[in-house]
Formats: C-alpha cells, sequence, structure tokens
C-alpha cells in the first residue's frame, strides 16, 4: 500500500511537472509537413538556436490547418506554400506581413510501368490531360494541403474535373504528403509531391519521377507572423527574430546548404521584405 | 516477413544504442501516459467505487455512460480538447496547446472511463459478496470502500493496466493536442505515425517494437509486484 | 469482566417479515434470557437465518418490534457468524484484527487466534484456510467484537466431527466468558451438547420455547416431535 501510494504521489507530481514550456524563449511555428518530413527543421533550427537561444517548436500540418491554427492565435510565425491561401491570411489582418523564403518544386510522380506514357515530359498540364484521358490511377492529398491546392491548379488549367475520376482512377485520400506517396507505392499510382519529401522519401518501390522542370511546378514558401493584434499571446520578437533570420543571408545560406545524399531540397529566394 | 525480421533487428539495434533522442521521446511517453493513468486512477476508483455501492437516480444511466466512453474515439478527443485549450477557446488562456500537460488531459480523457467503468465492475462484484460481513463487522461506507479498493487490487491492477494500455498506444488526441514537435511533444506512437508518413516504414516498426517492449516490460513488472503482493498478503 | 449485558434480554414482540411478497416469519414472539446458550431448532427454510439476521440487526423487521435489553439492536454490541463466513482477501491475522477498533487490534488478534488454536496459520491467506480453519477464523474474528450476544447460524453445516468439535470447544469457551450464544442448528446432537433453552421454528412460526429438557423429552407439538424423529423436513 505504501508502495502504491508513493508510485501515486510520484506520478501525479510528474504531471503537475511535466514542463509547460521547456524555456521561456520559445516559438511555436505551424509549418506543413513538407517542410518537417524532409527534414529541413532538423537542420536549420539548432543553427537558428546557437544564435539566439530561441527554441522553435515545429507544428507540422497541412497548408490550409497550418494557416488555420494561426488564426486561432495557436501558433506565433505560420510557415507554408499556397501563395493565394497566405495572401488572403495576411489581407485578412491574421498575419503582419508574408516574406518569401524559398522555393523547391513539384514533381509528378508515377510507376516505372508508366501507363499513361508520360515520362520525360516537362509539361505538366499536358501530363494530368494523358492521365485523366488513360483514367491512370491518381492518388490526390484532397487535405487543402500547399500541394493539394497547386495540384487542384494544375487540374484547373488542364481544364479537366478530377470530381469526374472520383470513385475510378482520382482517389482523394484526405491525409499528408506521405501518406500520400506510401498510398501511390502500394497500389502504383500517379501523385503529385513536393521534391523535398520525394527525395527523404524511403518506401518508393516502384515509384519514380516522371515530370520535373516545368515552370509551373515551382513551389513558393512564405512565412507570416500571426498578427499580435488579434492574438496578445504572439511573441511578437522571437516570432520576427525567426523571420528575420529565415530571410537574411545567414539563414538563406543555411536553408541552401541543407542537402540529402549531395541533392539540394530547397533554394533561398529571399527579397528580405514583405512580399505584399 | 524479411520486412518485419529488419524491423525488428532495428528494434534492438535502436534499444541498444542508447540514442538520447530515442529516450527522451520514450521518457516523455512514459510521463504523458503514467501521468494520465495515476489522474484517471485517482480519479476513477473512487468515482467507480460511488457507481457500484451508490443508489441514486440516474445512477444506471452514468454506468451506461461510462461503459459506452470506454470506447471514444481518441481523434475526436483530441479534436476536443484542441478547441478548448485553443488561444480561440474557452481554456486558450492557459496557454497549454501543444504542450505535454494537453497530451496528459486528453489522454486522461481517455482512460478515466476505462479506469471507472471497469473497477465500478469490479467493486460491484466484490461488494456482492462482502457487503453483509462488513455490516455485521461494524464497518461503515467509508471504511468498506477502502476495504473494497484494498481486497480488490490485485483485479483493480488489472483495470489500471488496461488504462495504461489504452494511453501508450494512443495516437490520435496526443497528435492533435500535442502538435508532434521534435524534442517536446514527440512520443513513441507520434513518432510512429511521423516515420509511417516519411515512408521509413522500418524505422516505423523498429520504434513499434521499442514501444511494444516498454509496454511488455511495465505489465511484467505489474506482474512480479502482484505476485509478490499476493505472497505476501495472501488473496 | 464487563459493565453486565444491557442488549439482554432480547425481546422480539410480534415480529413479522417479509422479502419480495414471500412471508418468511410470522407473529414471531420470542423473549431470549441471559444464561446457557439458546438453540434455535428446526427444518431447512423455517426461517432460522432470517431470524439471527434480525435479531444481529442487519435486517429491519417488517413488522413487530425488536428490543435489546435497554439500547438500539446493532451489530455493535452483537456479532454473528455466518454458515459461510466471508473471508477478506488477507492473512488469517489480518481478518480478525479487522473488526477491532483501536490501536491495539493486531495484539488482541493475537491473542484470539492463539485461544482458536491458529496462531500458526496467522499471516496465511484466510481463504487458502480448510473450512474448519475459516470457521474458527470466524468465530474468533465475531469474539474480538467483544459482542454481548453471539449469533451461530449453523456454524458447522458442512464440517467433519473433528472441526464440528474444535467449533463447539470454542463456543463453549466464549459463553463462559459471559457472552450469551444464540445458535441456529439442524444437528439434534449438537443442540443436546450444548442448550440451555430451545426455540423450535417451522415455516416462520415458532412452535415452542422451552428449556432444552423439556424440548427433547417431551416436545409440545407434533412438529417438533416429527423433527425429533427426523421425520420433519421442510
Amino acid at each position: 500500500m505504501r508502495l502504491l501510494r508513493l508510485a501515486l504521489a510520484f506520478t501525479a507530481i510528474l504531471a503537475v511537472t511535466v514542463p509547460a514550456s521547456a524555456q521561456d524563449k520559445s516559438i511555436i511555428v505551424a509549418s506543413t509537413t513538407s517542410t518537417e518530413n524532409s527534414g529541413l527543421f532538423k537542420y536549420l533550427l539548432p543553427i537558428f538556436k546557437e544564435k539566439t537561444g530561441i527554441d522553435v517548436k515545429v507544428v507540422a500540418l497541412g497548408t490550409g490547418q497550418a494557416l488555420d491554427v494561426g488564426r486561432r492565435g495557436d501558433a506565433d510565425v505560420v510557415f507554408v506554400h499556397a501563395k493565394p491561401l497566405e495572401e488572403k491570411f495576411v489581407a485578412d489582418g491574421e498575419g503582419v506581413a508574408r516574406y518569401e523564403v524559398m522555393y523547391n518544386d513539384f514533381v509528378v510522380i508515377g510507376p516505372k510501368s508508366d501507363p499513361a506514357k508520360i515520362a520525360g515530359s516537362k509539361d505538366v498540364l499536358e501530363a494530368f490531360k494523358k492521365i485523366a484521358a488513360a483514367k491512370a490511377s491518381f492518388i490526390s492529398r484532397g487535405d487543402k494541403s500547399g500541394t493539394h491546392v497547386a495540384e487542384l491548379k494544375y487540374w484547373k488549367e488542364a481544364d479537366i474535373d478530377p470530381e469526374t475520376g472520383k470513385g475510378s482512377w482520382y482517389k482523394e485520400i484526405g491525409q499528408g504528403m506521405g501518406a500520400a506517396l506510401n498510398t501511390a507505392s502500394s497500389s502504383n499510382s500517379y501523385v503529385l509531391s513536393d521534391r523535398g519529401t520525394w527525395i527523404s522519401f524511403k518506401n518508393r518501390g516502384d515509384l519514380k519521377i516522371v515530370v520535373e522542370g516545368d515552370k509551373r511546378l515551382f513551389n513558393q514558401y512564405g512565412v507570416m507572423l500571426v498578427n499580435p493584434v488579434k492574438h496578445p499571446n504572439v511573441k511578437k520578437e522571437l516570432g520576427q527574430t525567426f523571420i528575420d533570420w529565415l530571410v537574411s543571408p545567414e539563414g538563406q545560406k543555411a536553408i541552401a546548404n541543407y542537402k540529402i545524399d549531395g541533392e539540394q531540397l530547397f533554394f533561398p529566394n529571399a527579397t528580405g521584405k514583405p512580399s505584399t | 516477413m524479411h520486412d518485419l525480421s529488419h524491423a525488428f533487428s532495428l528494434a534492438l539495434q535502436l534499444a541498444a544504442s542508447g540514442d538520447p533522442g530515442l529516450w527522451q521521446i520514450v521518457g516523455l511517453s512514459l510521463q504523458v501516459t503514467l501521468s494520465a493513468v495515476a489522474i484517471s486512477t485517482l480519479l476513477g476508483l473512487p468515482v467507480g467505487a460511488l457507481l457500484a455501492l451508490g443508489r441514486f437516480p440516474g445512477r444506471n444511466a452514468l454506468i451506461v455512460i461510462f461503459n459506452a466512453a470506454m470506447g471514444l474515439p481518441p481523434v475526436v478527443v483530441g479534436l476536443v480538447v484542441y478547441l478548448l485549450l485553443s488561444r480561440s477557446g474557452p481554456l486558450g488562456e492557459f496557454g497549454i496547446l501543444f504542450t505535454p500537460k494537453a497530451m496528459v488531459i486528453a489522454q486522461s480523457i481517455l482512460v478515466f472511463p476505462i479506469v471507472t467503468a471497469l473497477s465500478r465492475q469490479v467493486i460491484e462484484d466484490l461488494w456482492a459478496e462482502y457487503s453483509e460481513q462488513l455490516r455485521s463487522l461494524g464497518s461503515n461506507a467509508a471504511k468498506s470502500i477502502g476495504t473494497l479498493l484494498w481486497d480488490g487490487r490485485f483485479s483493480l491492477v488489472t483495470v489500471v493496466l488496461a488504462g495504461f494500455g489504452r494511453a501508450a498506444a494512443e495516437v490520435g488526441a496526443i497528435i492533435i493536442v500535442g502538435g508532434n514537435i521534435d524534442g517536446f511533444t514527440r512520443t513513441m506512437t507520434t513518432a510512429i505515425a511521423l516515420e509511417t508518413s516519411k515512408g521509413d516504414l522500418a524505422l516505423a516498426l523498429g520504434l513499434g517494437f521499442v514501444l511494444l517492449m516498454i509496454v511488455v516490460l511495465v505489465n511484467g513488472a505489474a506482474w512480479i509486484a502482484r505476485r509478490a503482493g499476493e505472497r505476501l498478503a495472501g488473496a | 469482566m464487563r459493565a453486565p449485558t444491557t442488549s439482554l434480554p432480547l425481546v422480539l414482540d410480534r415480529v413479522g417479515f417479509s422479502a419480495g411478497g414471500v412471508e418468511i416469519l410470522h407473529d414471531l414472539s420470542l423473549r431470549i434470557e441471559p444464561g446457557a446458550p439458546t438453540i434455535i431448532l428446526g427444518p431447512n427454510g423455517a426461517g432460522k437465518s432470517v431470524l439471527l439476521r434480525l435479531c444481529h440487526g442487519l435486517l429491519s423487521p417488517s413488522g413487530g418490534s425488536i428490543r435489546a435489553g435497554n439500547v438500539a439492536v446493532s451489530t455493535e454490541r452483537t456479532a454473528l457468524v455466518f454458515q459461510r463466513p466471508v473471508m477478506l482477501r488477507r492473512s488469517v491475522l489480518a481478518n480478525v484484527a479487522y473488526g477491532i477498533v483501536g490501536k491495539h487490534a493486531r495484539g488482541r488478534a493475537s491473542a484470539l487466534l492463539e485461544r482458536v488454536g491458529l496462531s500458526h496459520l496467522a499471516r496465511r491467506p484466510a481463504r487458502k484456510l480448510s473450512g474448519g480453519e475459516q470457521q474458527r477464523v470466524a468465530l474468533a474474528r465475531a469474539w474480538g467484537r467483544n459482542p454481548e450476544i453471539l449469533f451461530l447460524d449453523e456454524p458447522t453445516a458442512s464440517l467433519d466431527p473433528a472441526a464440528t468439535r474444535a467449533v463447539e470447544d470454542i463456543v463453549g469457551e466464549i459463553a463462559a466468558q459471559g457472552v450469551k450464544i444464540v445458535m441456529a442448528t439442524h444437528d439434534l446432537g449438537q443442540a443436546r451438547r450444548l442448550a440451555g433453552d430451545v426455540a423450535f421454528l417451522h415455516k416462520g412460526r415458532l412452535l415452542e420455547h422451552t428449556p432444552a429438557a423439556t424440548f427433547f423429552d417431551a416436545p409440545r407439538t407434533p412438529q417438533a416431535a416429527a423433527f425429533l424423529r427426523g421425520e420433519l423436513l421442510t
């Protein structure tokens, strides 16, 4: 009984002392699965902390969700990739200003057997048309992420309504990039991915890049401070310090230096000034 | 089969490596899970005893509700706790969203009904056997509840372990309210979810095996304690 | 030993008891005086167990009244050993100590175990004991309550002769301490050995209450006579 009481008391104390924040100098950044899964933050954040002593806690979600977390005031900084949504976020007064940070590109991934015969193409719209025409299996994120938003844009520009393919060749899974790639890998489907996630993705099976290099596949990342006027809890100095560092020459160099197997994942292109 | 054996050897390597990152994740998992189980036990046993012994209007409805709540969907609990703790929610001012505390709260909500419903059953069964004898020996309500909890302790340990199992295996709620922040709110289960999404199925499974080992260790420790206790106290 | 008992005489006045619409005891009046053990005799289903629970305060009568001397009927002043006593999931010693209030509970419990000859089993789990041993633990536990009246509900019903003898010896010793014994049984031999007076119950009614010698030698009712011949089964 005494032992039991001791154990109970001990765990109760643990519950009370679980650190609310490891340090006071910390911010929460709502970001996307693509940046988290690619390992970029694991590389960048220690460098940033070394310099400023600020702990950056990254919550990785789809772009839509990440913006929503910002809108609710649950993050200090939002770091995502869906320009129209980001601009709306700032226009609505949810974010203070949008800074462009870096880009990578989207690639169309498909099975080596390539049933839509698009491998080697540099025209993403043509490729999407062929996929639809061949009714070749296609996995869509379906989660309002930046990648999903881009994908829908390509369908629209290709003048195809993927809704008509629902239930047959077009499959919305409503999950993150990794889950979409896992699904594509196990069902030999086409899927749109950001290059960073693809490079660090390990369960490729028979998948390979089939379309790349189209200018339209350009994928811009932007970062915004959540509006401290709307949400007084936002740590504006610390958050702005992070944003300033990301767009500074030093931060830009760090982004360029992040490589997997010698391959650069993200290309810095900050102007250092708010974009809108 | 090859994938599984590969994952298993990876798990052994991970466990043997002493990788501080891994142990930090294991430590947080245990901390969150054990805290949630402790809170649920401290609340669930008295409520279970009250439901077992009390006779009041609405008792049957409460019993049904607690039994049903054992199957609460973690994602729904996670979402509700998220909305409550969000800065825009009613409890936003505490600023505990995306912290281990939020995860403890979410898991406590999942485990509390399990401890309550199962302990209610254990205590009610024991009470059916004990009630007349205890009254004859002059035991009042408070003493009787203490007696039932103590004499039912070995069954109640199993109840608590059931709660522990639920918490240790849970990912849906804590990934929403904790945010799966590297080095801060990343636990075994959210790390497994992350590695799966990165397509590193071997590492995900390896972590899964490590988690299993921990769960087995905790249950083994409880079993040994129970056997020793039975031998000493005699049940 | 103790101040003069106040729970005696135990007076039942036109007591009735029904449960779930079934009348178990009917218009039962009985006066239990201090002195030699009172034995409640009667076939199965006569209402003996219910009568003991009423007198002990575990049940309340549906009709009539029970007065215990000049105090209320209560489990504090009387004790009851059930036909199948519940052993708590604890050691033998802890079982006996359970009903004893105060600091020296364990010391007193040890002394009681000594008196019922179970000291050597004090640390054993009570539920692992034999039926006879468990019954002796229950006696020690009831004794520890310092009752003015000790009720026993067929305490030897499922015991072998040796265990029965051990229980009877302990009951005799408790009686010798000045505790009033009220015991239900359908074992005629046991009744002859222990009884001061006999109350004979049949189908929820008290048919006779006489000194033991009178009951065994000259039963007044045909039912009692049939019971003594072994012919009255219910």
